[in-house]
């Protein structure tokens, strides 16, 4: 999904550029509280990570292979920040270096791919997680959906940025077509290897993944026969236990609040992707239709039943609105959770 | 300064893979210091992507001006035509562009083409082909340390900069990692056949991430025991002088006024 020079106009270009470096801007800044002063060499280390993983080739079948994006395992094992940061410097390197995605396009490559696949995949991740019965097995579940939302909507964001400076005269809904179906198969990889690499990464080292930090249990110490509590150090133990409910609460408001949002929005979308489709058949575009209708069968036999079976199972135009809407919805949570964040922190990373 | 000094100057560390990118010449090109030979490149690409698509001259001038760049820094057409080659999968869309695009249609060779997709494809096929080889010749040209240095001298955040340099000095040690697991599997008979297989490649990656982080943690105490507190002592400051900035800028200067006068003609 490298975007050459010339492909984007150069205002959008720069709108694009504009918003990838205010974005980068405050992922600096997060990281910095997410890793503190060994920001640099973590984060660059996880840069080379992601850079070796996108080497690493899965067979697909009949002889075709993918490889993984790493923005959703970069936001999970590291958090969304540092990921950010990871991903936007490994596409700086490529564009610079390799000329894979050209210079000018810097911007609409980063915004597409660093900062959308983090964002979304993250948010979905971790309002799943809040929801879900924590686990193991729920982050592996959430990690799945997050990483399987994360590709379609970089593909829709490539699709806006295309709306709206697209040098070429191919029409929107082929476009979008073309881009949404490739892109929800491809998301189906990447979902299960991200999935299988988070729980493999959480059955050894369960400290390291950053989406997995509540989960952590408390060390207990056996006394005479019983497991005994071992005592709070001082006080940082009861902040986050008093704040607990309130928070939980908190979330399954934001889920809920962003699902009423979702049917109201992908009530609107529907009906576009289906024009869309509509477009496609009559230009005989139909084979890429018929993809993405059997590509919806894997996701619905996944993980969480209730609420995204029935927007998947509409279509495209429901990946699409709950992702946006999981995203918009939990932009106002995260905010509230933001001010929370100075009185977690001290447990947060006390374990390194 | 510049690459001549540089070369004596590099470190074990960029002798990896990233730095085959990198030819070595004594040239006036190489000696260019980093941020200057980045900004030309730059602004010669925004030139390039401003340019009207129907003034066709304007980019064979471009592609003229590349060359007498290219000849300039001795870098040879086979190597420049060779690195052009990660464009390939984009030409293949551009190719398709023809058949798709909307607008009245043409018959060529007994094929209904869009006229708007021919020049849209010519349009994307030469800008992004000006772009890759604007963007060759500046990794052919300029070291990998240099290049860091120079996005810093250009105001990048030092933070960012640092975590540049840091995958590239490590990109080689974890790709060699995965290289080494990608052994150990196969002398155990594994083969990556299909879906079925993904687990394995999956805890592979999972491996890799807990030794990369294990390995970054590593290096920050060990950089911490030498003194490192934030920030990274920029030993090799690289200037530019007047006549090295407007050497560097004669390339983006002349390209903008091939730009001009494809809008005015």
């Amino acid at each position: 999904m490298h975007v050459p020079d010339g492909f984007i106009d150069a205002p959008t270009s720069a709108a694009t550029g504009v918003v990838a470096a205010a974005a980068v801007a405050v992922s600096l800044r997060g990281a910095r509280r997410e890793l503190d002063e060994r920001t640099a060499p973590l984060a660059g280390l996880v840069a080379a990570f992601i850079f070796a993983v996108q080497m690493l080739n899965f067979p697909v079948a009949a002889g075709t292979s993918g490889h993984l994006l790493g923005g959703a395992l970069a936001a999970i094992l590291v958090g969304p920040f540092t990921g950010v940061l990871c991903v936007s410097v490994v596409l700086l390197m490529q564009g610079v270096l390799f000329a894979d995605g050209g210079l000018t396009a810097l911007g609409v490559n980063i915004t597409d791919m660093a900062i959308v696949t983090t964002v979304v995949s993250y948010a979905v991740f971790r309002v799943l997680v809040k929801v879900l019965p924590g686990g193991r097995r729920s982050v592996t579940v959430a990690s799945f959906v997050a990483a399987l939302v994360s590709v379609p909507a970089a593909a829709v964001a490539f699709t806006l940025i295309y709306a709206v400076g697209g040098t070429t005269d191919v029409s929107l809904g082929k476009v979008a077509t073309a881009m949404i179906g490739v892109h929800v198969l491809i998301g189906v990889g990447e979902a299960v290897i991200t999935a299988l690499t988070v729980g493999a990464v959480i059955a050894v080292r369960p400290d390291l993944v950053h989406g997995a930090r509540g989960l952590r249990r408390r060390l207990q110490l056996r006394v005479d026969g019983a497991l005994v509590d071992v005592p709070a150090p001082e006080g940082a133990r009861t902040a986050p236990v008093a704040a607990r409910t309130s928070r939980r609460a908190l979330w399954i408001t934001g889920l809920v609040t962003s699902l009423v949002l979702a049917g109201v929005v992908s009530f609107y979308a529907s009906s576009n992707p289906d024009g869309l489709e509509k477009v496609a058949h009559d230009k005989g575009l139909d084979t890429k239709t018929e993809k993405h209708a059997s590509a919806d069968s894997p996701l619905a036999d996944y993980g969480v039943k209730d609420v995204e079976n029935a927007r998947l199972s509409g279509g495209l135009a429901g990946v699409i609105g709950v992702g946006v809407t999981v995203v918009a919805g939990s932009a106002v949570f995260w905010v509230v959770r933001r001010r929370r964040t100075p009185d977690v922190s001290p447990t947060s990373t006390s374990a390194v | 300064m510049g690459a001549d000094g540089g070369t004596s100057r590099a470190s074990a560390f960029e002798r990896g893979g990233a730095h085959r990118l990198y030819r070595h010449a004594h040239s006036p090109v190489h000696a260019l210091p980093p941020h200057t030979k980045l900004a030309a490149a730059f602004g010669f690409v925004v030139v390039v992507v401003s340019t009207p698509r129907e003034a066709m001259w304007a980019f064979g001038v471009y592609a003229v001006l590349l060359g007498v760049v290219a000849y300039h820094a001795r870098v040879p057409a086979g190597f420049l035509l060779k690195r052009l080659l990660i464009e390939v999968p984009f030409v293949a869309f551009a190719v398709l562009m023809p058949f798709v695009a909307e607008g009245e249609r043409v018959d060529v060779l007994g094929l209904s083409l869009s006229v708007n997709g021919l020049w849209g494809a010519w349009n994307v096929l030469a800008k992004g082909t000006l772009g890759v080889a604007a963007s060759v010749l500046l990794a052919s040209t300029t070291e990998l340390r240099e290049l860091l240095l120079g996005l810093q001298r250009l105001r990048l955040p030092p933070l960012l900069v640092q975590i540049a340099s840091f995958m590239i000095r490590y990109g080689d040690v974890i790709t060699d990692e995965m290289r080494r697991m990608r052994i150990a599997r196969e002398s155990r008979g594994f083969e990556a056949r299909g879906v079925r297989h993904w687990g394995v490649l999956a805890k592979s990656a999972g491996a890799l991430f807990i030794r990369s982080y294990e390995r970054g943690e590593r290096v920050h105490l060990a950089m911490v025991s030498r003194g490192y507190s934030g920030s990274m002592p920029v030993i090799d400051e690289v200037t530019a002088s007047r006549a090295q900035w407007s050497y560097a800028l004669a390339l983006p200067s002349a390209a903008l006024v091939v730009c001009l006068l494809g809008w005015t003609l």
